[in-house]
């Protein structure tokens, strides 16, 4: 029983790091059609935005610090997401394809960026004292940084459910989304509702890093090993949707939890995909899929 | 009427214009480059050669097919193990275990897994039809389902992705992050001696232009031209009664045997197939060469892969820092401004001088993969719906 409760919150723990990654991608993906492999380059800003601010503030103040990295780093990494919607990605609607070599370029660049700031070794973020340690429920120990991630996941799922349900941005965010030339001819302006949603889904990206940076050291190069999976939680939960996201990250995240035990992490990974390939063939578009009518690629 | 133009045929190709520059490139890379190169850039050569053969691979999927495959690494490293094991095997001798597999004192004997590879009648085919096997599976499974576009490349990535964690995790098995290395001779080829690697070039230059060739055949032919349809318009192809799926997967697997072939080459020419080499950042890079070329033209997707790493190894040489910077520019400068490669420039300085003829036969498939605004302004009542 234990075994089961242990599994379930690492899966879990699993769950809420993949979702917190996703969640920018799903809308950048969903809504403007951009594969942005810079996403991983933006968690790498918020992750160093934690240290930066760390180094700046000095050991005394971690708890202030953190909480201050929060919103300063989804504005960094939201700010830098504008930069390259403005620069590149405007040229490139219409071409998903050409975004992802793009950006990924760009991610390079960024990656270089950090390397020649803050060195090639990686740097440490010390969690706030609030943070240390864990507790214990039914035989399971839960420890509170990865409670604290799950926290956050919780609040920023609230957040952006509230702000595309109710706020007069978030409606015509949905519109562009779901028929984007409705939306332009019924007087919404659609390259603006474009910038704000990469701001927005650039922004989590910085949220993400600011959570992945408690779970180990912060290198140039973070944002590589969750990309990849980020995606695939995208491509399960189906584009742009919110609750799909929710339900693919928490299926993936699961499903790596229960595999990994009692075989290995690298046949979890395996098993994983594989589990993700039969999957499409159930349901090639995802799991929450937006009814449309024609040929929609 | 030009679309109609630049889809038919227009009289013959010119075989003779194509056959002419052939001839030049092949008598460059198999007299004058050895004649002129040190045996160091020699074997570096032959090194961005195998490449090249992978940047064929690519050319045919994602640039007449319109498949962005992000998950060549995974090939190539197959082609690559299933060598190296074999090479492995002959190293180590008649009945002794191979260095790998000692370290962690797991084994005997040979593994269940390397002992097939102790035939070169068997490592050699598998290199070759293991990726291609692999290929048809994913292949089958995505395109069937009508998976396309960015999702089918996301899938192909994770998929090495997942290889390579694999790799890692059975490093008793596989060598880990280390990979396969310090081999020794290869049928018989001592991989160390420079004669012999001038010899190991030659095999390269040979394979690579024999590859070239019958892709360059597939692409002009009756195949080439309903792949490049699917490419163009998918749904278009099905309503005349063609099976993408299958037009599709066929490119894709032949992309997966020239990339594990080249794997297979790669590991005498270097010494060397580890994860590093496999991973996404490699199979990206992959493609970024064959985009820098030109991904419409065969013969420009090989070119690149050799323009791209000669100027990897030489700009890192003196600025070991800046090639990151330069590559990520160069990334987004040719997707943006150069969606044809250096093959599109050419062309472009073709028409400009006015005095060239244009190039043969491929001349025809010079529309680009994903269509850039221009060529899009007949609106598509299908796409609006997306």
């Amino acid at each position: 029983m234990d075994v089961i409760f242990n599994q379930l919150f690492v899966g879990l723990s699993i769950a809420s790091i993949l979702l917190l990654v996703a969640l920018g991608l799903t809308f950048t993906f969903g809504q403007m059609n951009v594969i942005n492999m810079a996403h991983g380059e933006f968690i790498m800003a918020g992750a160093y935005t934690t240290y930066v601010l760390q180094t700046a503030f000095g050991t005394g103040l971690l708890t202030l610090s953190f909480g201050l990295a929060l919103p300063a780093a989804f504005l960094v990494a939201g700010t830098l997401g504008l930069i390259l919607e403005f620069l590149v990605i405007r040229r490139l609607y219409g071409r998903p394809l050409d975004t992802l070599l793009v950006t990924w370029g760009v991610g390079l660049m960024l990656q270089q960026l950090a390397r020649d700031i803050f060195g090639a070794q990686n740097v440490s973020v010390s969690a706030p004292g609030v943070l240390n340690g864990g507790m214990e429920i039914a035989g399971v120990s839960l420890s509170y940084s990865r409670l604290f991630i799950i926290a956050i996941v919780a609040l920023v799922v609230v957040v952006i459910a509230s702000y595309m349900k109710r706020t007069p941005a978030g409606r015509r965010m949905r519109a562009v989304m779901q028929n984007r030339s409705l939306a332009s001819v019924s007087g919404v302006r659609t390259r603006r509702v474009d910038r704000t949603t990469f701001f927005i889904g650039s922004g989590l990206a910085g949220v993400a890093g600011v959570g992945i940076s408690l779970l180990g050291a912060v290198g140039p190069t973070i944002g590589l090993n969750y990309i990849i999976d980020a995606f695939l939680v995208v491509i399960v939960g189906g584009l742009g949707q919110l609750r799909g996201a929710i339900l693919a990250a928490i299926a993936l995240g699961m499903a790596n939890s229960f595999i990994e035990y009692g075989t290995t992490a690298s046949v979890a990974k395996a098993g994983v995909f594989l589990l993700i390939v039969l999957f499409l063939q159930w349901r090639p578009q995802g799991l929450v899929v937006q009814a449309r009518r024609g040929l929609a690629s | 009427m030009s679309t109609m133009a630049k889809l038919l045929p227009t009289g013959t190709p010119r075989p003779s214009a194509f056959l002419v520059r052939f001839v030049i490139m092949a008598a460059t890379l198999l007299l004058v480059a050895p004649w002129l190169l040190s045996d160091f850039r020699l074997s570096l050569l032959a090194k961005f050669l195998c490449f090249a053969i992978i940047a064929v691979g690519i050319g045919l999927a994602y640039g007449q097919g319109g498949m962005l495959v992000l998950g060549q690494g995974l090939f190539f490293g197959i082609g690559g193990y299933a060598m190296g094991m074999h090479l492995k095997i002959v190293d180590a001798g008649e009945g002794q275990l191979p260095d790998i597999l000692t370290y962690s004192g797991k084994y005997d004997s040979l593994p269940a897994l390397w002992k097939p590879f102790s035939s070169a009648w068997f490592a050699i085919p598998m290199a070759i039809l293991l990726p291609m096997a692999i290929a048809a599976l994913l292949g089958a499974a995505i395109f069937r389902q009508r998976i396309r576009g960015p999702y089918f490349a996301i899938l192909s990535q994770a998929l090495a992705a997942a290889f390579v964690v694999v790799l890692v995790g059975n490093n008793a098995l596989t060598g880990g992050t280390n990979g396969l290395t310090n081999f020794q001779s290869f049928f018989g080829l001592s991989v160390t001696s420079p004669s012999d690697q001038r010899t190991l070039y030659f095999i390269v230059v040979v394979v690579l232009l024999i590859v070239f060739l019958l892709t360059r055949e597939l692409v002009l032919g009756r195949y080439g031209r309903v792949l490049i349809a699917t490419r163009d318009d998918e749904d278009r192809v099905r309503f005349l009664g063609y099976d993408p799926a299958r037009v599709k997967l066929f490119a894709y697997v032949m992309a997966a045997g020239m990339a594990g072939l080249a794997g297979a080459l790669f590991v005498p020419v270097v010494g060397i197939i580890s994860p590093a080499l496999l991973g996404i950042v490699p199979s990206i890079e992959m493609v970024i060469w064959v985009a820098l070329g030109g991904r419409t033209v065969l013969a420009w997707a090989a070119a690149g892969a050799v323009i791209v790493n000669w100027a990897k190894t030489s700009v890192s040489e003196q600025f070991p820092s800046g090639w990151l910077y330069l590559q990520g520019l160069l990334f987004v400068v040719v997707i943006l401004y150069l969606p044809k490669g250096i093959a599109g420039a050419v062309e472009h300085i073709r028409a400009y001088i006015g005095r060239l003829p244009p190039t043969g036969g491929l001349r025809i498939l010079m529309s680009s993969g994903d269509r850039p605004p221009k060529q899009a302004a007949k609106p598509n009542p299908t796409e609006e719906a997306a």
